[in-house]
C-alpha cells in the first residue's frame, strides 16, 4: 500500500520538462514523423496496436514517439486513449479465408491449393547487420526493386479446412449465433474463463510472456506436439451492421496474422481420433506472437480435451492473470511510488524484533555466565 | 412484390459497394474528388464522430466468435436540401473524410447526380484500389515457393 504524499510539484513539473527535452534528443537531428514510424517501424506499430488492443497505425506511431520507443508504455497510452471514445458496436467476425494474402506458409503440406508464398519475411535472411542501411540516409533515397509475377486467381483455403474435409481435424466449436461473446473491456476477467475470453486475453497479451510460455510447452512443460499447419498474413475487411441503415457496411481493411497450430490427437470410444488445434489471431504482422498464442490457446484447452494439468502454460488462471503487460507493469512499477508509511511500520517492526532478539541473547549470555560462575 | 424487393435489394447492394469504396479510399483521394464536385447545400444530421468498433474473429477461423480488439471508426450523417440522407462509416479518425463521404453518398442517392458520382468518384477510386491490390498480389506471387522433399536414403 502507498499513501498520498504532498509536495514535489515543482520537481515533477521540471522532470516533465526534462523528459520532453530528452525525448526530443539532439535538435540538430530531424524529429521523427508519424509516417516514418508507421512505415518503417511497422512491427513496433503492430505490437503496440495488438497489446494496446486498438488498431490505428497513426495513433500507435504517436504513442511510440511519445514513449521514446518504450512499446509497453506506448500500449499503455493507447489503452488510456481508447477509454475516451464511445463504442459504436461489434463487427461481424472477420473472414480470414477472404484475406488479401501477403504471406502464407504451411509446415505440414508442401503442396496445397493456392501454394505457399513467403511475402516479406526475416525467415531466410542471414542475421548480419546491413551497414548499407546505416549509410542510406546520407546517400539519399535508395530504390528497392522487387520482382512481380502474374498472380493466379486460385483461392487459398485454410489448411485446417482441408484436413477437416477428410475428417482428420477436430471441427471448430460452433455456438448459436445469439450466444453472448465475452468482452474483457466490459467485464473484468473471471474464472473459469471460456475460450472466447481466453482468446481475447491472449490476443492483447504480452508477446514476450506468450513466447516464453509457448517455448515452455516445447521444452516439456505441458507438451502439445505442435505443427505450424498454416500461418497467413494480409488484409481482411471489417464489416459492421449499422442499425440506422439496416444493412452491413464495410468499414475498411485491417492487417492481421493468423496461425493454425495442429496438435496431437483426441479420440474416444465414441469419436475417432483426430488432430486437435490451437488458434492465434493478432493485429498486424506479428508471427511470433500469433504462433505463441496458438500454442498457449491449445495448452489451455486441457479441461475440454481431458488432459492432466502439469505445467504453468496449462494453468488458465496463471496465464490469463499475468499476460496483460499493462496490468503487470502497473503493479510492478507502482513499487516506485512513495511507500513511506508502510515502510515506517516495517522499520518499527524490525527494530522491535531486533531489540527483542538482543535482549533474549543478553539474558541467555548472562544466564550462561551465572551458570559458569556457579560451576 | 418480389420485383420490388429485388430492386430495393440491388439498390442496397450498390449503395453498400459505394460506401465501401469511399471507406477504403485514402482521405486525400476523397478530398480531391469532393473538391471537383459542385458542393450541394446540406445539413449535418450527425456531425462527424470518432468511436470504437470491437472487431471479432472466429475460433479456428470458422468457429464461434471472440473479441479480437478494437478499431477506430469515424461516422457522419448529412441530409441534402433535396432530402437525401447520406451516411459514412470508415476506419480511422479522419472527420473531413467522413463528412465528404457522407455528402458523396447522399449525392449518389439522388437520381440527378448518381451517374456523375459513379463515373467521376466511385469508379476511379475503385479502380485505384483494385490496382493497388493487384500490385500486392503480383509482388506476393513472385515469392511463391516450391519445396522439394529430400527423401532419406534415396540416392
Amino acid at each position: 500500500m502507498y499513501v498520498a504524499v504532498k509536495g514535489g510539484e515543482k520537481a515533477i513539473r521540471n522532470a516533465h520538462k526534462l523528459l520532453a527535452k530528452r525525448r526530443r534528443g539532439d535538435t540538430s537531428v530531424p524529429a521523427l514523423t508519424l509516417d516514418q514510424i508507421a512505415q518503417q517501424l511497422a512491427h513496433s506499430v503492430a505490437r503496440v496496436m495488438g497489446e494496446g488492443s486498438l488498431y490505428d497505425e497513426t495513433l500507435a506511431a504517436l504513442a511510440i514517439k511519445q514513449a521514446r520507443g518504450d512499446l509497453i508504455e506506448a500500449a499503455f497510452l493507447i489503452r488510456a486513449y481508447r477509454t475516451t471514445l464511445p463504442r459504436f458496436g461489434y463487427s461481424q467476425p472477420i473472414d480470414t479465408a477472404k484475406m488479401l494474402v501477403e504471406r502464407r506458409i504451411s509446415a505440414t503440406y508442401k503442396d496445397l491449393p493456392g501454394g505457399q508464398v513467403l511475402g516479406p519475411t526475416f525467415d531466410y535472411s542471414h542475421r548480419l547487420l546491413d551497414f548499407a542501411l546505416a549509410a542510406e540516409a546520407e546517400n539519399g533515397e535508395v530504390d528497392y526493386p522487387v520482382e512481380t509475377a502474374p498472380a493466379d486467381t486460385e483461392t487459398m483455403p485454410r489448411v485446417t479446412d482441408l484436413l477437416g474435409d477428410e475428417g482428420l481435424m477436430e471441427p471448430d466449436p460452433v455456438t448459436p449465433e445469439d450466444t453472448p461473446v465475452g468482452d474483457l473491456t466490459r467485464e473484468p476477467l473471471s474464472f473459469p474463463a471460456d475460450r472466447d475470453l481466453r482468446l481475447q486475453n491472449l490476443a492483447r497479451g504480452d508477446e514476450g510472456f506468450l513466447l516464453a510460455l509457448a517455448y515452455s510447452t516445447q521444452r516439456g512443460y505441458g507438451r502439445t506436439h505442435p505443427f505450424a499447419g498454416e500461418i497467413r498474413y494480409g488484409e481482411v475487411e471489417v464489416e459492421f451492421f449499422a442499425e440506422e441503415l439496416g444493412f452491413e457496411i464495410t468499414l475498411g481493411k485491417i492487417k492481421v496474422t493468423e496461425c493454425q497450430m495442429i496438435n496431437q490427437f483426441k479420440g474416444s470410444a465414441k469419436a475417432a481420433p483426430t488432430f486437435t488445434r490451437g488458434y492465434g489471431l493478432v493485429f498486424g504482422q506479428v508471427e511470433r506472437k500469433a504462433m505463441s498464442m496458438a500454442m498457449v490457446d491449445r495448452s489451455l484447452r486441457i479441461h475440454e480435451l481431458g488432459e492432466e494439468q502439469v505445467a504453468p502454460a496449462q494453468d488458465t488462471e496463471f496465464v490469463l492473470s499475468h499476460s496483460d503487460n499493462i496490468q503487470a507493469t502497473g503493479f510492478v512499477e507502482h513499487l516506485k511510488l512513495p511507500h513511506y508509511v508502510d515502510f515506517q511500520a516495517e522499520l518499527d517492526l524490525v527494530r522491535r524484533m531486533r531489540a527483542e532478539w538482543f535482549e533474549k541473547r543478553q539474558q541467555e549470555e548472562s544466564g550462561e555466565i551465572a551458570q559458569e560462575a556457579a560451576e | 412484390m418480389t420485383d420490388y424487393s429485388q430492386t430495393a435489394n440491388s439498390a442496397q447492394v450498390a449503395r453498400q459497394k459505394t460506401m465501401a469504396v469511399l471507406a477504403a479510399a485514402p482521405a486525400e483521394a476523397v478530398a480531391e474528388k469532393f473538391g471537383a464536385l459542385p458542393t450541394p447545400a446540406y445539413d449535418l444530421v450527425r456531425k462527424p464522430e470518432t468511436g470504437l468498433v470491437m472487431v471479432r474473429g472466429r475460433m479456428g477461423g470458422t468457429g464461434s466468435p471472440f473479441n479480437l480488439g478494437e478499431v477506430t471508426v469515424t461516422r457522419c450523417v448529412v441530409r441534402l436540401e433535396t432530402g437525401e440522407t447520406g451516411n459514412a462509416y470508415s476506419l480511422g479518425r479522419d472527420k473531413q473524410k467522413a463528412l465528404q463521404s457522407a455528402v458523396i453518398d447522399a449525392l449518389w442517392q439522388r437520381d440527378e447526380t448518381r451517374a456523375r458520382i459513379e463515373t467521376e468518384v466511385i469508379a476511379p477510386l475503385a479502380a485505384a484500389q483494385e490496382q493497388s491490390d493487384a500490385a500486392v498480389k503480383d509482388e506476393t506471387e513472385a515469392t511463391k515457393v516450391n519445396f522439394f522433399t529430400m527423401v532419406r536414403g534415396d540416392n
